[in-house]
């Protein structure tokens, strides 16, 4: 590619070090490829030379931290992603849970949310959001904001939009948002039972007990040994006979974990948990 | 002695990508990484299309799947398709590059920073231009590079911005290409 620098394996190590000794965030088992994609495009996109200066800007700014921390992490997200998904949590997973009283459902690593407001309108259509209490958390502050206000820019409902078609929603999209300018204003009453959570899978804790996990191309960006470790912290965040999806090409067979899940839909990489 | 094959095309490589791999010999031994652009919504047919005709395995990788040799490795839909260090696939969902997702650019930038001299890059038939940084990035890094010949091709636009971008190795009909690669060491 036509890039002013290369970085190389050892700039990466360098960086990641003084990222953990400055400010305890732990990028180091990240996938290689795609961490070095991400350092080149911040580069590019603040005309930053090389990876020298780009760790000065680290080490004096904490607003350029939070800048690249919010870079550095992939935030592509749609609703309905996966439409067949999204059938099959409501036709064979949603009846499932919808024997207990109450429903916990976590969103990991959520984004901007609109993977949250999916799953809340799927419960409304389904009748079962009142009862239902979700945990949608990032690592990311401004992403979990756009999150929390469920306020998206109305060039994005076109996927959205067709996505919920081929999910085959009770209604149209249109039903749960307004429009005002170039914003899609979500219904507010969606939200009433979300809990906005700052979480760092990395370093974080288990801090619940769900019937339900989604997290969702998001293992990608971590290699084996982070991929064991979250799966594990997953395993201890579910209920027994939990559920667990992931997104379409990622899959927990590798993981040390795996022999405590069993595969409820192997198309669409939902695991039950069924050891603890 | 190469390590890997990287192919990247558009429209109309459909044909010229069965015919590669209907010609490879049995026992070829490399990886190839396959990145060709297709629907964002269509997950299912591609990969048993290529393969009902195919010498070799191909398969569409999960995420950290294991490299081996001798299996066509074609890149999923609506995901950029990145070879790690340590011989392993990544998956990645990062933004669309020249409206690409999969994006050649990628496929081949990844596998070129990883097999440096040992890889053969391949363009063929396209569209627009993705795959041309990426066949820049497989000749600085030392590895060998391959367009299909623009007169043979149906659309030319991606081999002639990969001839662009670069000094190309060889410019060779499909043909070619496949009586090359069975005598590659």
């Amino acid at each position: 590619m036509q890039q002013s620098t290369e970085i190389e394996l050892k700039d990466i190590k360098n960086l990641v070090a003084v990222v953990k000794s400055k400010y305890n965030f732990d990028f180091g088992d990240y996938s290689v490829s795609s961490f070095k994609r991400r350092l080149e495009r911040i580069l590019e996109l603040n005309s930053i030379q090389n990876s020298e200066e780009l760790l000065g800007q680290i080490i004096s700014s904490k607003t350029f931290f939070d800048k690249f921390l919010k870079d550095i992490t992939v935030n592509t997200t749609e609703m309905f992603r996966d439409p067949s998904l999204w059938r099959k949590l409501k036709t064979e997973v949603l009846p499932i849970l919808a024997q207990n009283q109450k429903i916990r459902i976590w969103h990991a690593a959520c984004s901007s949310g609109e993977e949250v407001y999916s799953m809340a309108i799927l419960l409304k259509e389904e009748g079962l959001l009142e009862r239902t209490t979700l945990y949608a958390s990032d690592i990311n502050e401004d992403v979990l904001s756009v999150a929390q206000k469920g306020i998206y820019p109305l060039r994005n409902m076109e996927v959205n939009e067709s996505n919920y078609a081929r999910f085959e929603g009770k209604g149209s999209l249109k039903d749960y948002y307004s429009v005002k300018e170039d914003k899609a204003i979500f219904d507010p009453s969606l939200r009433v039972n979300v809990n906005f959570k700052i979480h760092d899978l990395v370093q974080g804790a288990a801090f619940s007990k769900f019937d339900l996990i989604l997290c969702r191309n998001v293992l990608i960006y971590f290699n084996f040994s982070l991929q064991d470790r979250v799966i594990r912290l997953f395993q201890e965040s579910l209920f027994m006979n939990g559920f667990l999806g992931v997104g379409s090409k990622e899959t927990i067979a590798w993981c040390k974990s795996a022999d405590k899940f069993s595969t409820f839909c192997p198309d669409e990489r939902i695991y039950r948990k069924e050891k603890e | 002695m190469y390590k890997a094959v990287v192919i990247g095309g558009s429209a109309g490589s459909f044909q010229p990508i069965l015919k590669i791999l209907n010609g490879l010999n049995k026992d070829f031994r490399l990886p190839v990484f396959l990145c060709l652009h297709r629907l964002k919504h269509v997950r299912h047919g591609f990969v048993e299309a290529l393969a009902t005709k195919s010498n070799i395995p191909v398969i569409e990788p999960d995420d950290k799947e294991f490299i081996k040799g001798g299996i066509a490795y074609l890149a999923p839909s609506n995901y950029h398709m990145y070879i790690e260090p340590g011989h392993t696939i990544s998956l990645s969902t990062e933004e669309i590059v020249k409206y690409s997702r999969p994006s050649i650019d990628l496929t081949f930038e990844t596998s070129s920073f990883v097999y440096r001299e040992k890889l053969i890059g391949i363009i063929l038939s396209g569209a627009n231009s993705d795959g041309a940084n990426g066949i820049a990035a497989v000749k600085r890094r030392g590895g060998f590079t391959i367009v299909q010949k623009p007169a043979e091709s149906t659309i030319t636009t991606m081999p002639d911005a990969a001839i662009k971008a670069t000094t190309i190795d060889k410019i060779l009909s499909v043909d070619d290409i496949v009586t090359f690669l069975n005598t590659v060491k």
